[in-house]
């Protein structure tokens, strides 16, 4: 009778109750597990959260820090335009409620055995990874930086102490040769140092103490940025503000004794203060996992955002090794364009091939003005306007002061809209080609 | 456009880097290394072998990954390449001059 009777049971249900039963279930429960909860890990679980069916996903984050800072702050920090408290916040404000928020340093990844290990002895079983850990400054890399004299003649202004440091040592400075430097490529955000420079012109002429400081950019580079047109017009810009350029300088170490950088070929820059951007990293995590380049950057497909060693695991942001900005704008259109991948990977579709390296990133150049520039992988920044073709109202490579009130801006798009994962309005992922010189930059 | 070197023609780029690799060989390296002041021995040539190397498995190149290979010290390959080491090697090694990152 008994078998009978369950069969009748059964019988009568209708369709949906084994459907919702069984997803219902935890243990069969699917999970998605992001690591890193900077730019691109908070993006990537607000944009996740709305479009995983709740009833089959489950979402975790993983963040060992409890602050969420807004990087692109750390610049205007050291010229007191920011304030402490305007660059950074609580980062679980940003995380979307129904996501699970570990505050746990992260000890190991396991990709075969789809498993992520953190500090305290937790497992945390994956389907699907989204390695989101950023890249971090590696003063130690340079014999002599991260030494005695480090935040105090020597400083850093990519983290939130060296930036805090750094004000302070301006605000009672008397003078002297101040050296920006970059210690060797990829670095975060590779526009900063040269805003750095420009930001330290400025501030200094307010100050009515310019004619007391030397200010001099070090780069290992052939010119001020990485793409010739840009670099041109970067160049005269230094040339007017009066800063001098010292290029193709592969630094080997600080003598921090005698206040010089010495290259490995022998040339010496004399500092009073040393603002350099140390080697950047990826994380320790990545390198413990083995899933690491030389710098430890997760070598990712270029225009789908899967690793290349792990068909289940996707990368952005900077802990990739793509050959893109390390910048929040290029990690916000990755993000746009993985959250569709991550869609069709679920689904069994082809990734879609078309992340183009798209960056967008203002330049701060002193004075209350700023420049523009929008480039992919294969186009270098152009003149033109943005973001509506022939009408802007930002100028692309130009000086304006529009521009600089969008970067200010920014700020608040940034905690409001960006991080939030919605969308910025006439902004898209890929670049648009409307509105630009192209043809002025192939003369 | 061309140029010719050693008694071969080959094409190279504006600069003077080859732009096809499968036209190099060491008698063209010798010559392009002289123009560039450089007289080449077995230490010169490890470096080349390593960065055709390099270039065959299409790894980035980088003073770091230089100073890692464990072929050379960096105060060595400066010395054997004076001014532009990565630049100068690149050339004579028929590679394209290694793009500056992003």
């Amino acid at each position: 009778m008994c078998p009978k009777l369950t069969i009748v049971i059964f019988a009568d249900l209708p369709f949906e109750y084994f459907y919702q039963s069984k997803s219902h279930n935890l243990d069969i429960m699917k999970n998605l597990v992001i690591l890193g909860a900077g730019t691109a890990g908070t993006m990537m679980a607000n944009h996740l959260i709305g479009k995983l069916p709740k009833d089959e996903w489950k979402i975790t984050i993983v963040d060992q820090y409890k602050t969420h800072y807004y990087q692109p702050g750390f610049l205007f920090l050291p010229f007191d335009i920011y304030t402490t408290d305007q660059v950074k916040k609580k980062g679980s404000k940003f995380i979307p409620k129904d996501a699970r928020y570990i505050q746990e340093k992260i000890e190991l990844i396991v990709p075969e055995e789809n498993k992520v290990q953190l500090e305290k002895g937790e497992e945390l079983p994956y389907d699907i990874l989204i390695i989101a850990t950023g890249t971090k400054i590696a003063p130690e890399e340079v014999e002599g930086m991260k030494g005695p004299e480090w935040h105090k003649s020597v400083f850093d202004f990519y983290t939130y102490e060296g930036a805090k440091a750094l004000r302070d040592k301006f605000r009672e400075w008397k003078g002297g040769k101040l050296v920006v430097h970059i210690t060797e490529m990829p670095i975060k955000c590779p526009v900063a140092p040269l805003e750095f420079a420009f930001l330290a012109d400025s501030y200094f002429k307010n100050k009515g103490m310019r004619d007391k400081v030397d200010i001099t950019f070090v780069t290992p580079l052939g010119g001020a940025f990485t793409k010739p047109k840009a670099t041109q017009a970067l160049h005269h810009l230094l040339t007017d503000k009066g800063i001098k350029e010292v290029t193709d300088f592969n630094i080997e170490r600080v003598d921090y004794e005698n206040n010089k950088i010495i290259d490995y070929a022998e040339t010496e820059v004399p500092y009073d203060i040393l603002v350099t951007v140390p080697t950047n990293m990826g994380d320790a995590l990545i390198e413990r996992s083995g899933l690491g380049d030389d710098l430890n950057y997760v070598p990712t497909n270029k225009a789908t955002l899967q690793t290349e060693a792990h068909e289940n695991i996707f990368a952005l942001g900077d802990a990739t090794n793509l050959p893109a900005s390390k910048a929040g704008s290029v990690a916000h259109f990755e993000a746009e364009i993985l959250t569709e991948n991550i869609l069709r990977y679920i689904k069994g579709e082809p990734l879609k091939e078309e992340f183009d390296g798209h960056a967008n990133c203002f330049i701060e150049t002193g004075d209350g003005k700023a420049l523009l520039i929008d480039f992919n992988y294969t186009h270098e920044p152009v003149e033109g306007t943005f973001p509506f073709p022939g009408v802007g109202p930002l100028n692309l490579l130009k000086e304006s002061r529009m521009n600089h009130m969008g970067k200010l801006a920014f700020r608040w798009i940034y905690w409001n809209m960006l991080i939030k994962g919605i969308h910025i309005p006439f902004v898209s992922a890929t670049m648009s080609e409307k509105g630009k010189h192209f043809e002025e930059t192939e003369a | 456009m061309d140029k010719t070197i050693a008694q071969a023609t080959v094409s190279v780029d504006q600069e003077g880097y080859l732009t096809d690799f499968s036209q190099w060989n060491k008698e063209i390296g010798t010559e392009i290394a002289k123009e560039q002041g450089i007289e080449m021995t077995d230490k010169h040539w490890a470096i080349i072998d390593y960065i055709q190397q390099k270039f065959k498995e299409e790894e980035p190149l980088s003073i770091r990954g230089i100073k890692k290979s464990g072929v050379i010290d960096i105060k060595e390959f400066y010395a054997l390449f004076p001014g532009g080491p990565l630049k100068k090697a690149t050339m004579i090694a028929g590679i394209p001059k290694p793009k500056s990152c992003i």
